[in-house]
């Protein structure tokens, strides 16, 4: 058994929200330079340009690359062999939280009430935070703020089985039509397939943590993934929705095994701005 | 970019009716800030016969929420928000001479009528630059609503501010031409 105390943590998380909302991954960096250079619109191409400059922008002064800063979502994977001491974890991971979008000059988009009292709390708490037990004695936290021009235009499909492939394909399609310019395209695209109604709504969320260049390891839902991004960037929607080829720069697809019954599928969109970093801690002898 | 027109403030009805969907700009001088809570506000004012905090005739208004500035910025990250969740108090100022907008993302059919009949155009800035429209803000001051935070009404000073005229006075709408110029299904 090894231990952690929350005092640990809460610097950390305070660092992570900084750090992912002013420092885009290299990935995304790289592929939004891809894009530029791949548009067919002149005037995308522009915006595709502008957008790499306002990521060095955020870079070097150390400011949001986006003014919407985003709810913090995290995951965490909890050691199951380890001790936290100090506050709840939840309690810690939220004052880390606070403090990171105090210090951070973050925007606060935090409500505090979906409907009754829209009353913002402040200081960008709750997160939302999803919990694994794993094995091993370490505490793994990935931040991944997100901004709701993006989480607006998910959707969640409760498919029928005889739907088959074609059903997901164009579920997800659509959604993305749909959408347009709305999540600040060119977009990154989450699929969660399987599961029920939450767990692949989870998935969807969880894979927009991948990284650029990172597939399925399923050489079949990975052909499924390029073929939806090819079918995408044929909308026409492109940068900003103001037409062109770059729409999308990834589709990331995470399955679960389901209920003969069903065929979930949850589309969960994220703008340019794909932020999420990450930082394990380990446990000390107690 | 290229064949960028400048762009100065007010945004009388003569600029107005030349620009065309497509058009590059480039924004300067002044405009104001509002979104969804500020609108509702704005809105809410003008049912009970008040006046609004600044007179929106021939102005832009910007739908954006910045981020805190950090000392010795006049603000923080600016980028735009997701234009559609103003759409249903847009047309009402829009009736009182307001002559720009400036967000991202589709409109609804009624402000596109609104600006049809009264005379304004929709601008597209770039959604998720906020560092780098920053940059273009001189000047920021709280005009109305501070207890909204990131949501108050701001008067801002800028300064060649891009963006693209998403939607003209004549309805011509970018988010279809492009899409229907690049579509390849």
């Amino acid at each position: 058994m090894k231990t952690i105390h929350t005092d640990e943590i809460i610097p950390v998380v305070e660092r992570l929200c900084m750090e992912a909302n002013y420092f885009l991954g290299d990935d995304m960096v790289a592929a939004l330079q891809r894009a530029a250079s791949a548009e067919e619109n002149p005037a995308g191409a522009a915006i595709l340009s502008r957008l790499v400059e306002n990521a060095e922008i955020a870079r070097s002064e150390e400011a949001p690359m986006c003014q919407d800063t985003g709810m913090a979502v995290i995951f965490a994977e909890v050691g199951q062999d380890l001790h936290i001491e100090g506050m709840g974890l939840t309690d810690a991971i939220n004052q880390g939280v606070r403090q990171g979008y105090s210090k951070g000059y973050l925007r606060k988009s935090v409500v505090k009430d979906p409907t009754l009292n829209r009353a913002n709390t402040g200081d960008n708490t709750p997160a939302i935070i999803h919990y694994d037990i794993v094995p091993g004695d370490e505490l793994k936290i990935t931040l991944a703020p997100k901004g709701f021009g993006s989480e607006n235009m998910g959707g969640i499909k409760m498919c029928k089985p005889s739907e088959g492939l074609d059903g997901v394909i164009n579920f997800v399609v659509d959604t993305v039509d749909k959408a347009g310019g709305n999540p600040c395209p060119p977009i990154v695209v989450g699929v969660g397939a399987g599961g029920d109604l939450e767990k692949c709504a989870i998935l969807a969320k969880k894979a927009l943590l991948r990284s650029i260049g990172e597939h399925n390891p399923d050489p079949e839902w990975r052909k499924v993934e390029e073929t939806i991004l090819e079918r995408i960037n044929k909308l026409g929607i492109g940068p900003q929705g103001l037409g062109g080829t770059q729409t999308a720069l990834a589709v990331f697809i995470e399955t679960y095994p389901t209920h003969i019954a069903g065929m979930p599928v949850a589309v969960n969109i994220n703008c340019h701005a794909a932020r999420h970093k990450e930082a394990a801690l380990k446990g000390r002898d107690a | 970019m290229a064949g960028e027109i400048m762009l100065q403030t007010p945004l009388t009805q003569d600029k107005v009716q030349k620009l065309r969907a497509g058009d590059a700009v480039l924004i300067s001088g002044t405009i104001y800030t509002g979104r969804d809570a500020a609108h509702k506000k704005m809105v809410e004012a003008l049912a009970r016969g008040e006046e609004l905090p600044f007179d929106v005739k021939d102005q832009i208004i910007y739908y954006v929420g910045p981020s805190p500035e950090k000392p010795g910025k006049p603000i923080g990250s600016a980028g735009p928000t997701t234009s559609y969740r103003m759409d249903s108090y847009a047309p009402k100022l829009i009736a009182l001479g307001q002559t720009g907008m400036l967000g991202k993302g589709w409109r609804a059919p009624e402000v596109i009528e609104a600006m049809k009949k009264y005379g304004a155009v929709y601008f597209a800035a770039i959604g998720g630059a906020g560092a780098y429209i920053a940059r273009c803000i001189k000047a920021s001051e709280v005009i109305a609503y501070p207890e909204l935070g990131p949501e108050a009404v701001r008067k801002l000073t800028v300064e060649n501010l891009p963006a693209i005229v998403a939607i003209d006075a004549q309805g011509n709408n970018i988010y279809e031409l492009g899409k229907a110029k690049y579509r390849k299904t």
